[in-house]
Order: structure tokens, then sequence, then C-alpha cells
């Protein structure tokens, strides 16, 4: 029988200090908490977490398997359906997925079914590394492109049944968004990804960095010159967009990929490291979803005082909603129902302000969200040193410019079917890539999606 | 981690590296650019191609020391290896992709501008192989800060030479050269400039008056240099453009290189400040107070 308690709750470090620090904001549940945690669950007869998970995870059963203190075999019965259970069960949208439609969420709280995932992951790390088991090689090799989300999946799966993998990285470090884009706050780099990108080579996958797809080589040279038999691009959505208003180029306008690569990637604010990071007085992050609510904590972080500008209301925001409860925690201001219209910069070309109009929400759009409208004459300015687009990425050209016959959208979006198929023979893609930004566990889905399509096309020339 | 096979002084802080890099070497074509980070701490910055070799597997650069990370780069030595070497990025000059007929017909004047000589040479090197003989102005504030005199010589049709103060060559700006050259009866189809922004920019002005095609090779802030940072932006012809993936090759009557040097100027009191601790760090200070922390 479920255990009718509330919702246990997760230890954080505290508002005050964690807004002077990087390290991780959420301390997760020990073991005593999780396994209470894992008895509220009501193991419903038809789970509509599990429908509500991307990628279909057996809830209910590594639930209750971790509520036996069987840990071994809750991680088992995760990683059936993924391969990153601590870094989901710490960056999925559970309020939108499983936690939203769990049962017990109706009339109080949801179980902390991302907590718990987390839990379990973290315990796999650290109790139960990959096996160094010989996996005997089948003679093929598979190239993937990008070493995200999608890439680390397709290429462990591949890995497991025989293939020989490489992945290529542009950058100098592993692991794409995770480790450029996601702060340390939110994902220890050390601690979780690497730890993840360790377990994968110990399945025998080797990785290149300094590699750029569509530059250093091209999907055509892989295949004709380096003998890979198939290719996976899972490069990511890495291209930023601006607004396009007066004054975005002043000094002080920075893309919230620029800002957090800095910060993420080049340790900007480690004085060890040489890449230099500005911060002014005061930061104004223009967005709403994730990404904004990662660059406006950095920002505090750094010592700027901090305010989220968005079009719509707060019920509208993408980002999770843990991430705008810690933001708030930690002294973020957010002016909900305003739009920049210019940057205003200084006689020496640096911001000094931007100006926002007031917009009030009209009739539902295509997303079925009611449509932000400007309010006339509402302008007004908001002084700064600092502003951060955080309006969205799309997938960068390099790599379809560069290879004959691989179709794209009119987004610049790979085209490729369910299985992550293009319209290239033995080329697959999968994760931003395709959809164009979306979340970690959907782009782990497509990786581990495109790694089955291309077995079945390797082994069956299909 | 990539080695460096040969270390050599230009100028005064003007250091040339050839860096074994196969992977670069062989994509590599004139124009191009790498990402370099010197080490684990490294800032990743970008540094035009100013040779390559593929049947070596290496690729040459050519760094002049002027704020931290530059500094730490020259201070390897042969032997030494520099952490990461990412390239080539960026599209290859417009040239490359004329057809041959088209190629032989056209009469280019490089510029180049002090340690801008250095990539103009694998373009005028491309030139002559693919049978055009470009004319080259090479400028410099004086004779001792000429680089690539004697290999650019070997390639091109007619070397100039500017300098500031007359010690060598002609002496004056490289845009009253190029006025000079125009005055004698010169004509061209085409001018590459590579050099300092503040040059590009007066080359520009210049050749705006002539109606002489101009292209511009444009050395903005950068991050990741794969389009993902956007640090790199510029204003073409009204138009904003990404220098690492729309560039770094650009029409110079249509940078506005007001704002574009400005931008360069974005993390500067950063950077002076990197500069002026490691140089104090070089010397043996360490700093009690925190200030490099």
């Amino acid at each position: 029988m479920a255990n009718r308690i509330p919702r246990v709750p997760v230890r954080e470090q505290d508002p005050a200090i964690r807004a002077t620090n990087f390290e991780e904001v959420c301390y997760g549940y020990n073991l005593e908490e999780a396994t209470l945690e894992a008895s509220r669950c009501l193991h419903c007869k038809k789970p509509r977490c599990v429908e509500a998970c991307p990628v279909g995870i057996n809830i209910p059963g590594f639930i209750a398997a971790l509520h036996e203190g069987d840990l071994r075999g809750a991680a088992d019965i995760i990683a059936n359906d993924s391969s990153l259970p601590s870094i989901c069960g710490r960056v999925c949208p559970q309020e939108s997925q499983c936690e939203g439609s769990c049962v017990l969420g109706v009339k109080g709280e949801p179980v902390a079914i991302g907590k718990l995932e987390r839990f379990v992951g973290d315990w796999k790390l650290d109790n139960a590394p990959a096996t160094a088991e010989e996996i005997p090689h089948n003679g093929k090799k598979v190239a993937v492109i990008g070493s995200g989300p999608s890439g680390l999946a397709c290429a462990s799966d591949l890995a497991k049944v025989g293939y020989e993998v490489k992945i290529f990285e542009a950058l100098h470090k592993v692991g794409g968004v995770l480790v450029y884009g996601i702060p340390e706050f939110r994902l220890p780099k050390d601690k979780i990804v690497a730890r993840e990108i360790d377990s994968l080579r110990r399945l025998g996958v080797e990785i290149e960095t300094d590699v750029i797809a569509g530059r250093t080589v091209t999907i055509d040279s892989l295949m004709d010159e380096e003998g890979y038999d198939a290719v996976f691009i899972g490069s990511g959505a890495g291209l930023p967009r601006f607004m396009g208003i007066p004054g975005e180029n002043f000094n002080g306008v920075v893309s919230a990929n620029e800002f957090l690569t800095r910060a993420n990637l080049m340790h900007a604010y480690d004085g060890q490291y040489d890449t230099p990071i500005y911060v002014g007085q005061r930061v104004v992050v223009v967005g709403g979803g994730n990404v904004a609510m990662d660059a406006v904590r950095t920002a505090k972080r750094l010592g700027a005082d901090a305010t989220i500008v968005y079009r719509r209301s707060e019920k509208e925001l993408p980002a999770r909603q843990e991430e705008v409860h810690h933001a708030k925690e930690e002294g973020i201001e957010f002016k909900m129902l305003n739009n920049p219209v210019e940057v205003i910069g200084d006689e020496k070309g640096w911001v000094k302000a931007v100006r926002c109009i007031r917009m009030e929400l009209g009739e539902p759009d295509a997303s079925g969200r009611r449509r932000p409208v400007e309010v006339e004459g509402s302008e007004f300015e908001i002084p700064c040193d600092v502003v951060i687009m955080a309006l969205g990425t799309s997938p960068n050209p390099l790599i379809a410019a560069t290879t004959d016959g691989l179709d794209t959208d009119r987004r610049g979006c790979i085209v490729a079917d369910e299985q992550g198929a293009t319209t290239r023979k033995g080329v697959f893609a999968g994760g931003d890539a395709v959809t164009g930004a979306a979340t970690v566990i959907l782009a782990m889905g497509a990786g581990r999606k495109a790694a089955k399509a291309i077995d079945n096309y390797l082994q069956e020339g299909k | 981690m990539y080695a460096i096979l040969e270390k050599r002084r230009l100028a005064e802080g003007i250091w040339l590296m050839k860096i074994e890099a196969p992977r670069v070497a062989h994509s590599a074509k004139p124009g191009q650019f790498v990402i370099v980070r010197v080490d684990e701490h490294g800032e990743r910055i970008p540094l035009t191609i100013s040779d390559f070799d593929e049947k070596e597997g290496s690729v040459t650069i050519v760094t002049q020391t002027i704020g931290a990370s530059t500094r730490k780069l020259c201070a390897k030595e042969a032997g030494d290896t520099i952490a990461d070497f990412a390239g080539p990025l960026g599209h290859p000059s417009e040239f490359v992709h004329l057809a041959p007929e088209e190629l032989n017909k056209r009469r280019y004047i490089f510029i180049a501008g002090g340690v801008g000589t250095a990539p103009v040479y694998p373009q005028v090197k491309w030139l002559k192989a693919h049978g055009v003989e470009a004319d080259v102005i090479i400028g410099a504030k004086n004779r001792d800060m000429l680089i690539y005199t004697e290999q650019m010589k070997a390639v091109a049709g007619n070397l100039y030479i500017a300098t500031d103060d007359g010690s060598e060559g002609f002496k004056g700006l490289v845009t009253q050269l190029l006025e000079q050259l125009i005055a004698e009866g010169h004509t061209y189809d085409e001018c590459v400039a590579i050099g300092p922004m503040i040059m590009m920019k007066f080359v520009a002005l210049t050749t705006r008056k002539y109606d002489l095609k101009t292209t511009v090779s444009l050395n903005t802030l950068m991050v990741d240099g794969t389009g993902m940072c956007g640090a790199c932006r510029v204003t073409v012809g009204g138009k904003i453009r990404f220098t690492c993936v729309d560039g770094p090759e650009f029409d110079g009557h249509e940078v506005d290189f007001d704002e574009a040097m400005r931008r360069q100027g974005m993390y500067k009191t950063q950077e002076q400040r990197a500069a002026a601790i490691a140089a104090e760090r070089e010397a043996g200070h360490q700093c009690r107070i925190g200030l490099d922390k």
C-alpha cells in the first residue's frame, strides 16, 4: 500500500549562499529519503507517468525496485529506456512530463520521480560502472558527429552491440550542451557529465575533439576516406538568434550562448582561466526558457543585479518550474509582459539601458498560448550594462551545406524519419539538429532510436 | 595535443610556429583560420592560417604578442605541445572557387599590414600556383617590423614595401602607396587587404574612390569559432553577419568598421588586466592581495 505522507523535501544549498557560488543547488536524496519518497508511489494499473515520459521509462517498476532496496534492479529498469538518468533526473521538465501526469498530483504533490531517477542514476555511477567485459567487434564502423545527449546515447548503444564507434566533437571538451550550455550549479561537470563519458569510453567508444564536421572533415570524407559504414549526426542546435532591434550590436549585448559558453565551457568565472566575461552592475536577460534562467542565475553569481524580461506572463514561462523557483529564491527580478524594442548605448557605444514596451495577452496563437500584444505608448527604460539575448537557437548549417543530398527544412533542421534516417543513404540524424532546440531526454531518445536503425541498416542493408 | 614542430622569431614580438595538425593541413584553404587553445586554462583564440603543408601534416601560424593569451602561446617552444588546434574554419577566399579561365584574367593587388602579412602569403602563393601573379604591398612601422618579404617576393608579381618611417621602401601609408601605383597607371580588378582593422578601414575608403572591389579579412573576437556564440558579429551591408561562419572575408566597402573596431574592445580592460598579471607572474611576482583571482 502506498504511504500517504507528503512529498519528501529535497535538501538544497541555502539561496543566499548559493547565489555567490557555482556549486550544485540541489543535493538530491540520500538512500533513506529516496526509499521514503518511493513508498508514496501508488503503482497505478495504467501508469500515466510512463505515457508522459518521452522515452517511456517503466517508472513504477524502477520505483518499486528502489523501494525494495534493489538499486541495481532499479538502475537496470531505467537503463532499458534511458542511458543518462543522472542527467535527465536533473534537467528534464518533470512537471510537464512524468510528474505532471502523476495521479497524486491531482490533490497533492506528485511523486518526486525526477529526484528518484537522479538518485538511482548517481548510485549507478558510484557503484556499477559499465562492465569492462570485452564486446566482440562486428567489423563495422560508425562515426557519430557531436558529443551531446543524442550522440552519447547513440554511440553507447552501438558500442554495446559490437560496432567500432568514434565520436567527433567540434569543441575541445566532450558533452555538447551538457558542458557549454547547462551551468555547473544545475549539472556538475566532473561529478556527473565526465563520469557518464568515462563509462562510454570503457565501452570502447573513441572520442576525437577539435573536429568540426563540415570543415575539418565532411560526411563524405568520413565515409569515403576513413571507411565509416554509417554516420549519425547529433550536432545540436547551436546558432543563437537575435531580436533584430536597433542597438543590438552595442558592446554589452551578448547571446546567452556566448555568455554561458564563456562561463561553463571556458570557466571564465574562475580566476585560473584566461577567458574574460563581463557583467557590469546590472544585467537584463531577454527570454523565459531554461537558457534564460541559466544565464540570469550565472550573471547573479558573478555579482550583478539580474533581471528577466519576458514578453508573456509567468504562466507561459517555458523554463522548468524548479529553475524559476530557484531563480526567485536567489533574488532574480522577473519583469513579465515586457518586450525590448531597442537597446540604448552611451556615446562610446556601450549598453546603458534597454527600452521595453509593456505587453498584454490577447487571443491564443498557433502554439495555443495567448499571444502577447503591445500596449501602445507604454515604453520605458531599464538601465543596465549588459543585455543577454536568450531567444532560442537553430541548427548549425555547416554540415548540411557541405553534404550533397542531405535535405533540411525551411528552419534549417535536418530532415529525418521517425527512426532517424535522413535523405542520404547511411546517414542518420537525431536530437536538436532534427527537431530544433528541445530537451535532453528527447535528444537521448532520438540517439537511441537511430542506433537501432543504424544497426538494422548495417545488418540487413536496408 | 598538438606538437610545435618549429618556432621562429620574425620580428619584435612576432613569432612563427609550425604546428603538427594533419587534419587541418589536409582540409585547409587560403583565407581560413584556426582556433588555438594553449593549455587547460587558455582562451580559444582565432588565428589566420599562414601556410599549410598537407604532406608534412603541418599548419603555420604567425602570432603577435598583444595580450595574455598570445603571450602565453608565444612562450611555448619547438617540441612543446598546445592543447587544441581546431580548424580550418570560415570560408576560403572567394578566388579559390573561380574557374581557371576567369581567374587568369584577374589582376589582384594585396595589401598586407604588419602581422596580417602572414595570412596574405598563402593566398598569393595559391594564386601563383594557379598561374596568377598578384601584386603585393607590405606595410609596417619600420624595416625591423617587416615580415615575410623574402617568401612573398618568390610568389608575388611586383612586391612593394611601405614603412611609416621610410627605413625601407616607400615612406608613408599603404593607402598612399596604392594611390601612387594607381596614378602610375597600374590597374586592378580586386584588392585584398589584411591587417589591422584601422588599415582595412582606410584601404576600403581609398579603393571606394576608384570603384575597386575590395575584400577584407576580419579579426573579430570569437569564442567557439563555429557559429555558436555570436561574439564575432559584424554589420555588413546593413545586415548582421557572423565573421566565423559567414566570413572571415567580406566586401570591405560594406563593412561597418567603426562598429567592428568598437566591438573588438569589448573585453579590453579585462584583457589588459590579465596581460598585466601575466607579465607580473612572468617577472616572478606573486600577488598576495588576490588581484590575480
